[in-house]
């Protein structure tokens, strides 16, 4: 079968998942449980995401877990995205050099 | 508008950076399938989602049928109706026509919807649109460089790289935890059920996984701690 089918089906799948809801839900939500409901969703997400796949993502887990104190500890205080993004990854590299 | 769409792109650039890591490897992983470098590219072009490209390389190198590919992709990326329905409340709807919201809902990702979702005010087209331009064009950008000289950097770069996107996860779920008992239990519950499926419940894929956590958690949040709209604006604060 051609790549080409291949990538239609994926794009054309993906975007509908995230083309529908967008597009048709319309009315504000009312109730009480559910606005609490999606009030906490993109932190349960984040979250999930997060832990512990961030362990797995450099190659070795001792420099993802120095990555992830810095990180944790940037972001207790505030700093910017892209400041505890960044400094996880220095954290992660300056570690691996020492292994 | 103009300076929305300038606004938008600001934020856009952490997303950027960390995909341009993520899309890398993205590349290498797809020629080394026996993908060409122009259609790694087409894919992240229209997919612009990471684990779902990577199951559909797969996919693809197994000359799977596409029925197949439709159902991962479904699987795995159906978190994104979660988000979308969640960003259709934080709309400014004056300002978000039909067209508007087709050409937007592209871009939802993870990290856009997590910039997205994190903003007081109401989201307008201009910024959502100054933010995906970005994003994109790391994300794109990144899978051209992957594909064509994936060799040039060396390991310990890209390693180090892969951290990227957590770290900008921890930067936005960790300051409102400090604050919010809540939000504090609402990680916690997220961050422990994932764990279970890593290990124990292993036969559930990423994307079912990622859903179940985080229903379950955000569920007994919301029954545990129920937000009222004046808690809704100071916590968005």
């Amino acid at each position: 079968m051609s790549t080409a089918v291949y990538i239609a089906v994926m794009a054309g799948v993906t975007y509908l998942i995230r083309m529908l809801p967008f597009t048709f839900f319309r009315r504000e939500i009312k109730s009480g449980f559910l606005r609490s409901f999606l009030y906490y969703i993109p932190y349960a997400v984040l979250a999930a995401m997060t832990i512990p796949a961030i362990f797995y993502s450099t190659g070795s887990i001792i420099t993802a877990a120095a990555g992830t104190a810095v990180a944790l500890i940037l972001a207790w205080f505030d700093l910017p995205l892209i400041a505890v993004a960044l400094a996880a990854a220095a954290a992660a590299f300056v570690t691996g050099s020492f292994l | 508008m103009k300076k929305d769409l300038l606004k938008g792109a600001e934020h856009g650039i952490p997303i950027a950076l960390g995909y341009l890591s993520v899309s890398f490897g993205f590349g290498i992983m797809a020629v080394r399938a026996g993908i060409t470098p122009a259609q790694a590219t087409a894919i992240s072009l229209t997919n612009l989602t990471s684990a779902g490209q990577a199951a559909g390389i797969d996919v693809i190198a197994s000359a799977g049928t596409l029925i197949e590919m439709a159902l991962v992709q479904l699987t795995i990326n159906l978190r994104y109706a979660l988000m979308s329905l969640s960003l259709s409340q934080k709309l400014d709807k004056s300002k978000f026509t039909l067209l508007k919201r087709l050409i937007a809902s592209y871009g939802i990702t993870d990290e856009i919807f997590a910039v997205c979702s994190a903003q007081t005010q109401p989201l307008t087209p201009s910024y959502m649109y100054g933010m995906i331009a970005i994003a994109v064009l790391g994300w794109v950008g990144g899978t051209v460089l992957g594909a064509v000289a994936g060799t040039v950097l060396p390991e310990s770069v890209t390693n180090a790289m892969g951290i990227v996107l957590y770290g900008m996860f921890i930067a936005i779920f960790i300051p409102p935890v400090r604050k919010h008992k809540s939000v504090l239990f609402t990680v916690a519950a997220a961050a422990g059920l994932s764990i279970l499926f890593r290990y124990v419940f292993t036969g559930v894929s990423f994307g079912f996984a990622i859903i179940i956590c985080a229903v379950i958690a955000s569920a007994a949040a919301a029954l545990l701690f129920p937000v009222d709209e004046a808690a809704e604006k100071e916590a968005a604060e």
